[in-house]
């Protein structure tokens, strides 16, 4: 497999969100604009990103009974300075997604890639393939979030293009739900040519 | 009767998978028969009881005192990780039968952020301990309501002739709106 192919998989044919249905929790709860999607999507890339690298350079050290709780203890590490950072830099956006930022640990497109990829795979793969399934789930989340923000509050990235009141029902809960499932239809209707 | 608020909050109102959308790693997974959709919640019910007492002593007398706080997430998830292992090994031992009807379900729970979430979301509430132990036993009531809720939905589902890109999992999606829908009607209820 080509390195342009590792990178570009995450997009479409292997879309975290869309094909491979991973890491639904984060996707739905908080897509409620499209700048929580992205923030979200640029929080999980790096804590994917660098535990693919961690995880790619510890792999031949690590004993294989033990290595799903070592793969869990590096992720953690990552969302905890992941956490601290947004905390610090970025309050109001740490705030809106609350509780998704330390449960990025448990986002299981974090945990698949680690298993299935990195400790497989050389350190520049690893880093592509983080960096493209990363880039993936932000663009699934970002389009999601643009999707309900534009539906649910008539704006996009927080700029109002009209004044009337949008359908609430796509900001709260059940807008989550029929959001992604038209969206994974549509995926699927675009890409089964 | 503040514990029944809680309870009732925790299952109807505050729906841990349609309104907070935590666990649905297993909700969309494990929900296309009642049967499962049962092992799993009796599962999560059971490890997110004794998960939510054991953070909730790590937090109050080990990371408060020490100040050690921002080692929340990497304590918890480790404890609720290794607790599943645990779980498991003296379920074999004591109840076998016990054992054969959750045994399969145990190792999807690490991932399961329900688990997690829920001991994340007691320790921001500052609840005393019996408090949490309620909470906790509310959200898993809540889920496995909509999970088994769902799961019966889903069976049902199989036999309709639906268009091709809407077959399976957007199927499913739809009808979990439209449950979260219904759910919403309990808003305001506590």
């Amino acid at each position: 497999m080509n390195k342009w192919k590792i990178f570009s998989k995450g997009f479409i044919k292997e879309n975290p969100v869309f094909v491979l249905l991973l890491g639904l929790c984060p996707t739905l709860g908080v897509t409620t604009s499209a700048i929580n999607g992205l923030g979200m999507g640029l929080a999980t890339t790096f804590v994917l990103v660098m535990s693919n690298i961690v995880v790619s350079l510890v792999k031949s050290v690590i004993p294989n009974k033990v290595r799903i709780p070592s793969f869990i203890v590096i992720i953690a590490s990552f969302v905890t300075i992941v956490d601290l950072v947004m905390k610090a830099y970025v309050p109001a956006l740490h705030s809106q997604l609350g509780l998704f930022i330390p449960l990025i640990v448990v986002n299981c497109l974090v945990m698949g890639r680690a298993e299935a990829f990195a400790s497989k795979n050389s350190l520049g793969d690893s880093i592509l393939d983080g960096l493209g399934m990363g880039l993936g789930f932000a663009f699934a989340l970002t389009l999601l979030g643009a999707v309900r923000e534009i539906l649910g509050s008539l704006s996009i990235f927080g700029i109002q293009f009209a004044e009337a009141d949008g359908m609430l029902v796509f900001v709260l809960a059940p807008g989550a739900f029929l959001g992604l499932a038209y969206l994974i239809a549509l995926m699927r209707k675009i890409t089964d040519k | 009767m503040e514990y029944i608020v809680i309870i009732i909050s925790a299952v109807f109102v505050n729906n841990i998978v349609l309104a907070q959308f935590l666990g649905l790693c297993p909700f969309v997974g494990v929900s296309s028969k009642v049967k499962t959709a049962t092992g799993m919640s009796g599962a999560v019910l059971f490890v997110m009881f004794i998960a939510t007492v054991i953070t909730w002593l790590i937090q109050n007398y080990i990371l408060l005192p020490f100040k050690i706080e921002y080692m929340q997430t990497i304590a918890f998830i480790l404890v609720i990780s290794s607790l599943v292992q645990m779980v498991e090994i003296i379920l074999k031992k004591i109840s076998p039968s016990l054992f054969q009807a959750l045994g399969v379900f145990l190792p999807l729970i690490t991932t399961n952020c329900a688990i997690l979430g829920v001991t994340l979301l007691t320790v921001q509430n500052d609840f005393k301990l019996l408090e949490a132990v309620f909470f906790a036993i509310g959200h898993a009531g809540g889920f496995a309501l909509a999970l088994i809720i769902f799961a019966g939905i889903r069976e049902h589902l199989d036999l309709i002739n639906l268009p091709k890109g809407m077959r399976g999992v957007p199927a499913a999606l739809v009808v979990a709106g439209i449950l979260s829908l219904a759910f919403m009607g309990f808003a305001g209820l506590v």
